[in-house]
């Protein structure tokens, strides 16, 4: 069972003009987003991207963008407690609080 | 030891040049002596030491201290052509990787994550770029072997830029399977992914496995619990006959939202962690009120009053789950944060409210 999330992949873009197909972004992604037709990559699975970033910054001609963070409640709590940008780092989450991990 | 050279300590301690107190493990089989290095070479079997260390890891417990030395460690006989893998030094990674390469000569090069496993540590960056690039100068991985490949996990990727590496290393990175239970099918199968190979899971498994660090980490709303189970059943004729339905279902809130909801997370509806465990809440509090009979209004409460406290480690679950996207999980903070201190809110005048009238 494929499970799904709510806002998936909505940052993640693909610029086919500059792609040159040679799959880095197959061979990163960890929810199979990805699929090569024709030479190219295509994103043939939006809906499972969790925006890790793996494969913008794998990519080898820039051809992907996608704003990076983690879907942690507890890492953007943390954030928003502290006035900062959602947070794991600096004794909280994935240090000791709670398990981004 | 003889081999316990104490030289230039700082500069060589975590490139394997010499033998530290830190390396003196039980995991640490022998010391191998390579070229003018001395080089740990880690077992390949996880010990009891290593199980129990793992158990309390996952209950976390001394989970931050929970690391190897960065550096360079053998596994088997490696020469200058065994490959390298490269872990993080959170140990339960570390440990991953060495019980999975039995048989295996390799080298296993861990970089500083600061005790940060490895998915994690990549997306912030901790396993990153710089840390590989700097960490395979620190131990001159290029004196250690002939060729420039590196083998790294999948799940590192968020945060090292192979073509990048490459530019600034000399060292080819290739993304090897996303667990390390796969290794050795992967190598055999001509360091070809299979799909099921690359791809993160997120099975009954998977989501048990980071249950326990939820519940240890919800100790907090225990005492809270007990306080307001003690306090709302009030005055004392009575009393325990009404205390001790509601503690069950307060403390109850607690399992539920930590490990009856991950083992339920495909079937609970929405997609909203925060609505999965709202449902789950409202059912579990109205299941005690028909078991135990709690009168009409302090049942609402009890109802208002759990519905958002599983809803919450519901949601904080979020950052143990393997698919949700930060966007999302703010979606879920913001739309959830009012709903649950209000319900919470109105059910402590519930309660309340019951037992001013009695009802």
């Amino acid at each position: 069972m494929t499970l799904t999330y709510m806002k998936n992949g909505e940052t993640l873009s693909l610029d086919g003009e500059t792609c040159i197909g040679c799959g880095a972004c197959v061979d990163v992604c960890p929810h199979a987003v990805f699929r090569i037709e024709l030479g190219k990559a295509l994103i043939a699975s939006r809906e499972t991207c969790m925006e890790c970033g793996a494969c913008a910054r794998n990519c080898l001609v820039g051809a992907l963008s996608v704003k990076a963070g983690v879907g942690c409640a507890g890492a953007i709590i943390i954030g928003k407690l502290r006035g900062t940008a959602p947070d794991c780092g600096g004794g909280s989450c994935c240090d000791s609080t709670s398990s981004c991990c | 030891m003889s081999l316990l050279l104490k030289r230039d300590a700082k500069a060589e301690a975590q490139a394997g040049f010499v033998v530290l107190e830190g390396l003196k493990k039980s995991w640490v089989k022998r010391f191998m002596v390579y070229g003018d290095r001395t080089i740990p070479v880690a077992a390949t079997s996880l010990d009891k030491g290593d199980r129990l260390g793992g158990l309390k890891a996952r209950w976390g417990v001394g989970r931050m201290r929970y690391s190897v030395l960065p550096g360079i460690y053998a596994v088997g006989n490696p020469t200058k052509d065994s490959p390298v893998f490269v872990s993080a030094n959170y140990k339960l990674s570390f440990d991953a990787l060495r019980s999975n390469l039995a048989g295996l000569d390799g080298w296993i090069l861990v970089l500083d994550t600061k005790g940060i496993n490895l998915w994690c540590a990549a997306g912030k960056g901790s396993f990153g770029t710089a840390e590989l690039v700097s960490r395979i100068a620190k131990v001159k991985l290029a004196d250690l072997v002939s060729h420039r490949g590196l083998i790294l996990p999948q799940l590192g990727a968020p945060g090292v830029s192979a073509p990048e590496v490459l530019k600034k290393s000399g060292f080819r990175v290739e993304w090897g399977p996303v667990r390390a239970a796969d290794i050795q099918a992967w190598l055999a199968a001509g360091r070809v992914k299979s799909a099921a190979m690359s791809k993160v899971t997120f099975n009954f498994r998977d989501r048990m496995a980071v249950a326990p660090v939820e519940i240890a980490h919800s100790w907090p709303i225990i005492p809270a619990a007990l306080a307001l189970a003690a306090v709302f059943a009030l005055p004392a004729r009575g009393w325990l006959a009404r205390a001790i339905p509601a503690a069950i279902l307060l403390l109850g809130s607690i399992p539920m939202g930590t490990m009856i909801f991950p083992a339920l997370l495909p079937w609970l509806p929405s997609r909203a962690f925060v609505v999965k465990g709202a449902a789950l809440g409202a059912a579990w509090a109205l299941s005690c009120a028909f078991i135990f009979h709690i009168p009409v209004l302090a049942a609402v409460g009890g109802i208002l009053v759990a519905t958002p406290v599983v809803a919450f480690l519901a949601m904080n679950f979020t950052g143990a789950s393997t698919y949700t996207c930060q966007p999302g999980a703010l979606l879920e903070v913001d739309r959830s944060f009012w709903p649950m201190v209000s319900s919470l809110a109105l059910g402590l005048v519930a309660a309340g409210a019951s037992r001013l009238f009695g009802l």
